[in-house]
């Protein structure tokens, strides 16, 4: 495990499960009535926002005060040169108060990776840009394996040939599933993530970790929204979502930006939801077992119409809640100490 | 300032140098005596009377390097280079030459600034500073800059081109062309098509689409260069294709070159040499416009310089502060330093892989580029009689890294830490040294 989290591509199979696998002993601890661990009392970490993103900040703020850490946040908008303080020498700054981690969302692709140059501290990418948004990433293969790989009639190798008939009723609508056992991957399971692929971070995320994490995913959009070069990426591409449907999983929705509405990527809103948004009709095309995700904030009538969002097949609301969970996991495995497979137990 | 230099009464004997060959002949080593400015022999065992000796061994005569793209910066972005500095770092690369590009602040769209780029040119006397004219009044791409006026200057501007941005109006490229013919002027497109590479950060493949970097394509370029080539062809005139950078692109080019139409092109030495997958630490140093393309391009470049489809190696020197690079990358300015590196980087990608000769290089890097430019005086095969404008290089010096401090102001060199072979070891302008011993004379 490298000493930053700046990219999926940064993930073994190995470093994932581990994250998995430590999110899955810290989620027990939301059960409990008092939720907090003493492991980085005395660490700074900085929550460094040039976007607003409350929801991400309040999930990694909660995440690393459940640990003791110390926290400051700092918002720092308007992040181009002339406009302010430059990335460099915030960083600086930073770096001087001696923050132990950064957490940093970025609207500029591979500010991040430009960041951890400049500072000692651990590097976490909470968004950069058009590029990547590796936490997302983790949560949703949490969500994903808790609902489809969890349970008692799961074994370690979970996968296909076990989902069809023997999905346990937790598995489907109850809140967070249930714990997979350890060292469980995502072999098999077939992954279909929709829309604006081209501007999203949480898609190359995604697109990286659920295929080093053995899932086979395939990205539904129009051809307008799949970079160039997608032939090169570790999924499949289909232009036609209805053909994808019946064979899913998990089906991950992305967010229409507002501003790609008028850029000539698609005709019309209206005809985007025709084409590619998920409604009751298109929900009826998937298998009995298969989940709805969304990373949020949602279009509701957009990529997703209400009836699907607050579905039972819906884990949106559960993707928050291991947010939480998941970015303890990694700031805790990122700072508790010594090299990652030493706290391995 | 080192002050203006005038030919002095030196005479120069240049010993035991390895002539490049040109029009068909081979190499030969020879003694080249300078006096009064010029040439005066070139023959073995010369008589060194009275002259200074310059015991070249081992080294490589060259016509003095003409460089048609090179930003000064000066007026306006004095903290990034200025004339003094900018031509320093051209003569310690072995230029004798250099083409001003129209983009300083205010723009060189008027024969008050060319006027003013040539006198300050002429005030550091490192190399000879042509300005190239803006094609249109401050870059803006609605109406014609007073071309003949800067023709007609003490500048006798030739080149125009409103680099650093498209002339994407086609109508106004064509009656550009249709212009400059008056006073045998050549357009210099830089060649982007502006809807295309909206945002464009970097070339569109799979760097672009797994950095999430908004992708510039290949056709962007070779759209307009097309476009270009046809209305030329249609009008007769003169069209220079500036830093061309993909393989399409040299397709296209040869193309029109095979239809006998007048138009020429320059590649720069970094799309010789480097690719976009160096771009995936995200260090804005290797962000350059038209930005780095694949190995595919880059073979494919080398293949048409060596045949002769692009006609020259020009530098596109684009010299940055460092707050304009150490930033993120979507905010980092384009461009990268060249003019240091230039020739050795050409030995690396041409030379040292077989495709081109000395011979090659003298016509790639002199003789065309001083030729499309329609500059006097320079890019002459070296013989009695002709300007002592020349270069010594060292090709056998052993390959060493590149460090970035130089005299150019600026140190976003793309190839700091890379070990390039060669050296340049002295420049002659009119006969008087620029350089001697790899250091400024």
């Amino acid at each position: 495990m490298k000493r930053h989290l700046i990219s999926a591509a940064d993930l073994s199979r190995a470093d994932a499960l581990l994250i998995l696998d430590t999110a899955e002993e810290l989620a027990q601890l939301a059960d409990r009535p008092i939720k907090k661990l003493p492991t980085l009392r005395g660490r700074t970490v900085v929550n460094l926002f040039y976007e607003d993103s409350t929801r991400t900040r309040i999930s990694f703020e909660a995440a690393a005060k459940r640990l003791s850490a110390d926290v400051i946040n700092f918002s720092a908008k308007g992040s181009s040169v002339g406009k302010g303080e430059s990335l460099k020498d915030t960083a600086l700054t930073l770096e001087a108060m001696g923050a132990d981690a950064v957490v940093i969302r970025h609207p500029a692709s591979g500010a991040a990776h430009r960041l951890a140059g400049w500072v000692k501290g651990s590097v976490l990418n909470a968004g950069d840009g058009t590029h990547e948004h590796p936490t997302q990433a983790l949560l949703d293969a949490f969500t994903i394996r808790r609902r489809l790989m969890g349970g008692p009639r799961r074994g370690p190798q979970g996968g296909r040939g076990g989902l069809g008939g023997t999905v346990s009723p937790q598995n489907r609508g109850g809140l967070g599933g249930a714990s997979p056992r350890a060292n469980t991957a995502l072999d098999g399971l077939r992954v279909t993530i929709v829309g604006d692929v081209l501007h999203s971070r949480v898609a190359r995320s995604n697109v990286l970790l659920l295929s080093t994490l053995g899932a086979e995913v395939t990205l539904a959009a129009p051809p307008t929204l799949l970079p160039l070069a997608v032939s090169s990426w570790p999924c499949a591409v289909s232009y036609d979502l209805d053909s994808e449907l019946p064979k899913s999983d998990v089906v991950m929705m992305l967010r229409v930006q507002q501003e790609r509405m008028n850029a000539a990527y698609f005709p019309s809103v209206r005809e985007y939801s025709r084409r590619y948004g998920l409604d009751a009709a298109r929900m009826a095309r998937l298998p009995d077992h298969a989940i709805v995700m969304h990373p949020g904030p949602m279009n509701r009538g957009v990529e997703i119409a209400a009836e699907v969002a607050d579905s039972s097949r819906s884990t949106i609301v559960e993707q928050v809640a291991n947010g939480v969970t998941t970015r303890m996991a990694v700031l805790y495995l990122l700072l508790g100490g010594t090299e990652f497979p030493a706290v391995t137990q | 300032m080192t002050g203006a230099r005038e030919t002095g009464p030196d005479r120069w004997l240049i010993r035991g140098v390895t002539v490049a060959g040109h029009g068909g002949r081979a190499a030969a080593t020879a003694d080249i005596l300078l006096s009064g400015g010029s040439i005066v022999a070139v023959e073995p065992g010369l008589n060194h009377s009275g002259a200074r000796v310059l015991d070249a061994d081992g080294l490589i005569a060259l016509p003095g390097l003409v460089d048609l793209h090179t930003h000064l910066r000066e007026p306006g972005r004095e903290d990034a280079e200025t004339v003094e500095t900018g031509t320093a770092a051209a003569a310690l690369g072995g230029y004798t030459a250099v083409h001003a590009m129209a983009n300083t602040d205010p723009v060189a769209d008027t024969a008050g600034v060319v006027e003013q780029v040539w006198r300050l040119g002429r005030a550091a006397g490192h190399c000879d500073v042509q300005p190239v004219g803006a094609v249109t009044a401050g870059l803006a791409g609605l109406r014609l800059a007073e071309l003949g006026t800067m023709a007609d200057s003490v500048a006798r501007v030739r080149v125009f081109s409103d680099d650093g941005r498209c002339v994407a109006d086609p109508l106004l490229m064509r009656r550009a062309l249709e212009y400059v013919k008056a006073f045998d002027g050549v357009i210099a497109q830089h060649a982007q098509e502006p809807r295309l590479t909206e945002g464009a950060q970097l070339n569109e493949g799979e760097m672009s689409a797994s950095l999430g970097l908004a992708g510039w394509p290949a056709v962007a370029e070779e759209a307009i260069i097309a476009r270009d080539c046809l209305l030329a062809a249609h009008v007769g005139s003169a069209l220079h294709i500036c830093h061309v950078s993909t393989a399409g692109s040299a397709e296209i080019i040869r193309w029109a070159k095979s239809k006998g139409w007048p138009v020429t092109a320059e590649v720069t030495p970094h799309h010789l040499l480097l690719t976009d997958e160096l771009a995936s630490g995200y260090d804005p140093v290797f962000k350059v416009n038209p930005p780095l393309r694949t190995a595919a391009d880059v073979a494919e470049l080398r293949r048409a310089l060596a045949d002769g489809t692009i006609d020259c190696v020009a530098t596109d020197h684009a010299p940055h502060p460092v707050e304009a690079k150490e930033t993120e990358w979507s905010e980092a300015a384009f461009g990268m330093t060249g003019l240091e590196t230039a020739l050795r980087v050409v030995q690396e990608a041409m030379v040292d892989t077989g495709l081109l000769d000395w011979a090659g290089v003298a016509d790639r890097m002199s003789i065309r580029p001083a030729r499309i430019g329609r500059l006097a005086g320079h890019g002459s095969p070296i013989e009695a009689g002709v300007p002592a404008n020349l270069t010594l290089y060292d090709p056998a010096s052993p390959p060493a890294a590149v460090v970035p401090a130089g005299a150019s102001k600026s140190r976003n060199t793309p190839f700091a830490g890379l070990e390039l072979p060669g050296r340049v070891v002295a420049t002659f302008l009119r006969g008087t040294p620029t350089v001697l011993d790899g250091k400024l004379a």
